[in-house]
């Protein structure tokens, strides 16, 4: 129905310019610059600690850059005196008084912005939440919290839509269900802009992407394009004298990773090239399978070396 | 979804901001937490209970201290007896975390992010549930001082010693003792503003208020001054009926409803003020 809002609506662009945030000597957001735009679900991926939370909160105006500048819709988010007819955002489900209920949580901030009081019946409808409005909300489990999140957000029918982390504590249903609300908000022309540390829960939400890592932006293009960066097929190859296959296939020009055991990870041929190598030194394989690349795999390879928190300590 | 999306272009009709809905909205926020009306009645169960303690005592051992009507009201003891001296710290302690807890439970729990997310103007927010705390523990001081009033005159009229309310001094004791609760909230809700976090925010509430004048005494000339601009010693002079010429630091009933009306401005600005563009 909204077919003709397009997609150049200046109104609903979120421009993050040169943006740093510093605490102290650490820069959690450094030099950013991205374009969010209407009319798709754009991902907002980088592991734990890359700094999307932080970003988030200097699109809204919560937090005070240290430099750069970030608009929506072409002003400060701060300069709106009432803000839910502008952006709606869940930041963190457990942004609540657990002592309230969620009707009281939700008739408040439709009252701080003049939202008719029927508008809060609606959007915890459209949550599924509409049951459970007169229950306190320290009761609620984080799927339910992640729900009423979404529901104050969808309070002002804004335009502009942020979410952080919004998949957390879903249940399958209700990821399935969260996909569904995105890619109908983008479709109506609004500017949807999800977070997540996980590529998988954005392989089927999102279709633009924009990928950062220790404050620093490392991709910004079209999910498609991302996928394709993946460094190609690997093969796993299992065979019982594993350092002499790798010797060989080294020689001819792989990149080969032991996996442990009798197993090895090979980059750079194809597997009928190895079983012809392997036949050609005399070595036994018990097991030839190519993997094909996933978008996990592009982001892994992408972020490895701006990963804050590792296992392994390898830093 | 398209039930709960309607066509998207609307923000061109947005409804001009106005002051009254976020005092609406603050009032909702107030009162939709089972805990206010919890602490407003268990506080004034509290005040009420010391004062009509004290009327109490002097009801049942009146014969004992070989006391006479005449001899009790030329004392002021009536008056004295309308709000004593622990009630009025109880009534600070418990509106000064009232207060305090209004703010804290917002900027403790991570909510602030969400109110101020739906309204970016961030000082309005803080004057709207300012004026909200302010408003309520007006009313709520101003019942519990003057039930207390009667209370305790009901109990001394069993001696006939008891006063009413045209007795000279018994309305401004009344007042005091009623705007102690809004003050206290005040400071409260300034510390919470700037404090946070809602266990260090009550006790620094209670430092101020409560700690500092136990410590200082006008004692000398200088501990004198600093005492005479403490709330809790402003509100003594107010509640006090002095013995004409006992007090070595004499002070006005203006000077000290001045200091009343000092700390609640002060407070009032420093919790809009601070709300400015510190980060949440």
């Amino acid at each position: 129905m909204c077919g003709r809002l397009g997609r150049s609506h200046p109104d609903r662009v979120i421009e993050v310019n040169e943006l740093t945030k510093r605490y102290g000597q650490t820069a959690a957001v450094q030099d950013l610059t991205f374009t969010v735009r209407p009319g798709h679900v754009t991902g907002f991926l980088g592991p734990n600690g890359a700094g999307k939370s932080t970003t988030l909160r200097l699109i809204l105006g919560l937090n005070s850059p240290s430099g750069g500048t970030v608009t929506v819709g072409g002003r400060p988010f701060r300069s709106h005196p009432r803000g839910l007819r502008h952006v709606g955002a869940l930041l963190d489900a457990g942004d609540v008084h657990g002592g309230r209920t969620a009707g009281a949580h939700l008739s408040a901030l439709a009252r701080s912005n003049r939202i008719p009081r029927a508008r809060v019946g609606e959007v915890l409808d459209a949550t599924g939440l509409a049951g459970v409005a007169r229950r306190r909300i320290r009761g609620f489990s984080l799927g339910m919290r992640q729900r009423l999140g979404i529901a104050a957000a969808l309070l002002g029918d804004p335009p502009v839509l942020l979410f952080d982390e919004p998949l957390n504590g879903l249940d399958p249903e209700g990821v399935k269900w969260v996909r569904g609300l995105f890619r109908g908000l983008a479709a109506e022309g609004r500017t949807v802009f999800v977070s997540s540390h996980l590529m998988s829960e954005m392989e089927h939400t999102a279709d633009e992407l924009i990928v950062i890592g220790r404050g620093r932006l490392l991709a910004a293009e079209p999910l498609a394009r991302f996928a394709a960066r993946g460094t190609g097929a690997s093969v796993t190859v299992r065979t019982p004298d594993p350092a002499g296959l790798a010797a060989a296939l080294t020689g001819a020009g792989a990149a080969v990773q032991p996996q442990g055991g009798d197993r090895l990870t090979v980059t750079g041929l194809t597997a009928m090239r190895i079983s012809e190598l392997a036949h050609r030194h005399q070595i036994l394989l018990h097991e030839l399978a190519t993997q094909n690349p996933s978008l996990e795999d592009a982001f892994m390879e992408l972020t490895a070396s701006s990963s804050d928190y590792r296992a392994g300590g390898n830093r | 979804m398209t039930a709960v999306t309607t066509a998207p272009a609307r923000t061109a009709a947005e409804p001009r901001a106005r002051f009254r809905d976020l005092l609406g909205a603050e009032w909702l926020k107030f009162w939709s937490l089972r805990s206010a009306p919890w602490s407003l009645v268990i506080s004034a169960l509290v005040v009420l209970a010391l004062n009509a303690g004290q009327a109490w005592d002097h009801w049942r051992y009146w014969h004992q201290d070989d006391m006479t009507p005449a001899r009790f009201i030329a004392n002021g003891m009536p008056l004295q007896d309308a709000f004593t001296t622990n009630a009025g710290i109880a009534m600070m302690i418990a509106a000064a975390a009232i207060g305090t807890l209004a703010v804290t439970g917002e900027y403790g729990t991570g909510l602030i992010r969400v109110t101020f997310t739906a309204v970016p103007a961030r000082r309005p927010v803080l004057a709207a549930k300012t004026l909200v705390i302010t408003a309520v523990m007006t009313v709520f001081g101003a019942a519990v001082s003057a039930v207390s009033f009667g209370l305790v005159q009901a109990i001394l009229s069993a001696r006939h010693a008891d006063v009413t309310i045209g007795y000279p001094g018994a309305l401004r004791i009344v007042a005091a003792s009623a705007l102690l609760a809004p003050l206290s909230a005040l400071v409260g809700v300034a510390v919470g503003v700037i404090v946070r976090h809602s266990a260090a925010a009550v006790a620094a509430s209670i430092v101020i208020l409560q700690v500092i004048p136990l410590l200082i005494h006008a004692s000398g000339h200088v501990s004198a001054v600093i005492a005479h601009a403490l709330p809790f010693w402003a509100w003594n002079r107010l509640d006090f009926v002095p013995f004409d010429g006992r007090d070595a630091y004499p002070w006005t009933f203006a000077g000290a409803w001045t200091v009343f009306a000092v700390w609640a401005a002060v407070a009032a600005v420093l919790a809009v003020a601070a709300a400015g563009w510190r980060d949440v």
